[in-house]
């Protein structure tokens, strides 16, 4: 019964987008670099030019499957750093200006900016719609002459909407033209997108694009920031001026040919994972929903990426889920409160316009490689078990339609906090 | 009590352990005195309560039969909608109450989260507030059967006093704060949104409430 026993069971990993295995090819790419190659880039001899040299051709392959020049790519730890290198190194020497970004944003991009706003700059949150797409002609209305900075993201991480990133650069473009406003600069965090959609930053039309390695078969702690040559950068790790005196540090020559390698693979296999993993999502979600009682979807049933699944099972809790099945050898994570720092629930889906109540029996199953028919079959077994289990611990039922939390009183009735929250809980 | 402590859940945003004890599991897994069937008859107990956590967004829901001669309680069953430690605490603190022919009501309001805890070999720092649920459903159904049976002067009232009058804040928001992890005057102040305590003199009585409410729960 108790779940440390369980040692021979299975493992179900349905959680690929909060981090993914290391691709054996991305392995095997870097082992070079760790004893036998192991030269510090910076050094004019032999070790250190051999070191310089798979640098800079990872620099090369990069920017050549995203349509940039190689001196764009500036290597980081990974998307927190290249998020807050492209926010707070673009702003942070301005006085002040207005930002726009949306309102379920990765915590990555949010915090710099919440940050930014305490120092005097105006912000804009673009409200998504109820399907979790931002439309393009809102940013076009929030757009003022004095805007610096638009920071939207390519994928959602926790529904995987895929938001019109071309679009909003091409009205990004024209207002610039039509304005003359050049100090306006387009960010977008495709952390999750790189997996499985068109990279190019001309198409896209971004001056700042950031991409971690550990979300596609790469291993964590990589990442990088594409900027656009003509955009000026105040670096935020101070030192010997590496990467393009943007970012100090002896640079990790083995977790940049990783992140090339892993990126090439990513970019190179996604129109037939894409094709095959759509068809795994459909059939996770139509089964979920059908089988399942009172089961609603988060997001939009196909502008989606092809991995993701995020659905809210009402009038149960999302940790007792996650628990439940993992004591089954499944893995998947859930945006209940109870599983967050800071004890909120999930900001996403309350941007959605959802009752609390969803956001904390929200659960995001997210596909990968190794993803089988079977597996999913597995998890849907178990999960109809386990809900319908939690469903006869949990007092509450919910009206898979209702707009606002189901019993107020409740937590009223306690004289407590629901006042300060109502902003966040309709 | 470190033998098990295994931790065998990580939050996947911020990588933190979860200690969850076997005997968290066991009640997880195999809730006692959970209630099956909706009463068929209202008065089937003697008295019911409801209570949600503005903190987590939990909510729980009990009902008790107690003995009219002795006040002990016969019988406490509960429905939760929450995480694992919220639905194994209720579990226990359900024991607890009905264990050895029952508390007194008066002994029984006297069972603190802390003495669940102890039960359950421990809860993660962040996770004590789960446990406080029980112990609230249980005051307003101990009111309830108090109300039912006339003894009116016995009802409880946890009223709130005003702290900073600004923004309406009280010392239940205060405790709330700290039950969601708040120790210093500076995280209570981000945790409630506001700028509490402009002038000293309310600077100090937040403070004061911080150390009473982190002694009380974590003391």
């Amino acid at each position: 019964m108790l779940m440390t026993k369980n040692t021979n069971i299975k493992r179900i990993y349905m959680d690929y987008a909060a981090t993914t295995p290391v691709d054996p090819r991305v392995k095997k790419a870097m082992e070079p670099f760790w004893i036998s190659n192991f030269g510090n880039p910076g050094g004019l001899y032999e070790e250190g030019r051999r070191a310089k040299e798979a640098l800079e051709e990872s620099r090369k392959k990069i920017a050549a499957i995203i349509g940039a020049r190689p001196d764009e790519i500036i290597f980081t730890s990974g998307g927190t750093e290249s998020i807050n290198l492209a926010i707070l190194g673009a702003l942070k020497m301005l006085g002040g200006g207005h930002l726009i970004t949306s309102k379920f944003e990765h915590h990555a991009v949010l915090k710099p900016i919440e940050d930014l706003q305490k120092r005097g700059f105006d912000v804009t949150y673009i409200q998504v719609n109820g399907d979790g797409v931002i439309n393009a002609e809102d940013v076009k209305k929030a757009l003022r002459p004095d805007t610096v900075f638009v920071s939207i993201m390519y994928a959602n991480n926790e529904i995987g909407t895929i938001q019109p990133i071309a679009e909003i650069g091409k009205v990004i473009r024209d207002y610039k033209l039509q304005t003359k406003n050049c100090k306006l600069v387009f960010h977008t965090d495709a952390c999750q997108a790189s997996g499985y959609l068109d990279l190019n930053v001309d198409r896209l039309g971004v001056d700042l694009m950031s991409i971690n390695a550990s979300k596609i078969y790469g291993p964590k702690g990589v990442g990088f920031l594409y900027k656009k040559q003509n955009i000026k950068l105040m670096p935020q790790i101070l030192g010997g001026g590496q990467e393009g005196r943007l970012r100090s540090g002896t640079e990790n020559v083995a977790f940049a040919v990783a992140m090339a390698e892993a990126l090439r693979i990513a970019q190179e296999e996604k129109t037939k994972e894409a094709k095959r993993l759509t068809k795994l999502r459909d059939y996770f979600i139509s089964r979920a929903t059908m089988e399942i009682p009172k089961v609603v979807l988060n997001g939009h049933a196909t502008k989606r990426l092809p991995n993701n699944i995020n659905i809210s099972v009402l009038d149960i809790e999302g940790e007792s889920l996650v628990l439940a099945l993992d004591s089954e050898g499944i893995a998947f994570s859930t945006g209940s409160a109870c599983t967050s720092e800071s004890l909120d629930p999930s900001h996403v889906i309350l941007a959605l316009g959802k009752p609390y109540e969803f956001a904390h029996g929200s659960m995001r199953f997210t596909l990968g490689k190794k993803t089988t028919k079977k597996e999913i079959d597995y998890v849907i077994q178990k999960m109809k078990e386990k809900v319908e289990w939690l469903r006869i611990v949990s007092p509450i039922n919910l009206d898979p339609d209702a707009q606002s939390m189901s019993r107020p009183e409740v937590f009223a009735g306690e004289g407590l906090r629901v006042k300060a929250k109502s902003k966040n809980f309709k | 009590m470190e033998e098990i402590k295994k931790p065998d859940v990580i939050n996947q945003y911020t990588g933190e352990k979860w200690y969850y004890s076997d005997i968290v599991k066991e009640h997880f897994f195999k809730p006692r005195n959970l209630l099956l069937e909706k009463p068929a008859r209202e008065d089937e107990f003697d008295a019911h309560g409801i209570v949600g956590s503005p903190a987590c967004g939990d909510m729980m829901e009990m009902w008790m039969k107690v003995d009219p001669g002795t006040e002990r309680v016969k019988d406490l069953k509960w429905k939760t909608f929450g995480c694992a430690s919220a639905i194994a605490a209720t579990s226990m603190y359900s024991v607890m109450l009905t264990e050895n022919g029952g508390l007194p009501i008066a002994a029984a309001l006297k069972i603190r989260p802390q003495d669940v805890m102890e039960r359950l070999g421990g809860l993660p720092a962040r996770k004590v507030h789960c446990s406080v649920l029980a112990d609230k459903a249980f005051l307003k159904t101990a009111n309830d059967y108090f109300r039912k049976t006339g003894q009116n002067h016995r009802v409880i009232v946890s009223g709130s006093r005003v702290v900073d009058s600004r923004f309406n804040i009280t010392d239940k928001d205060i405790e709330e704060a700290v039950l969601e992890g708040a120790r210093t005057f500076e995280e209570v102040q981000q945790k409630l949104k506001v700028g509490v305590g402009a002038s000293d003199g309310v600077r100090t009585d937040v403070e004061a409430l911080i150390r009473f409410y982190s002694e009380k729960y974590y003391g």
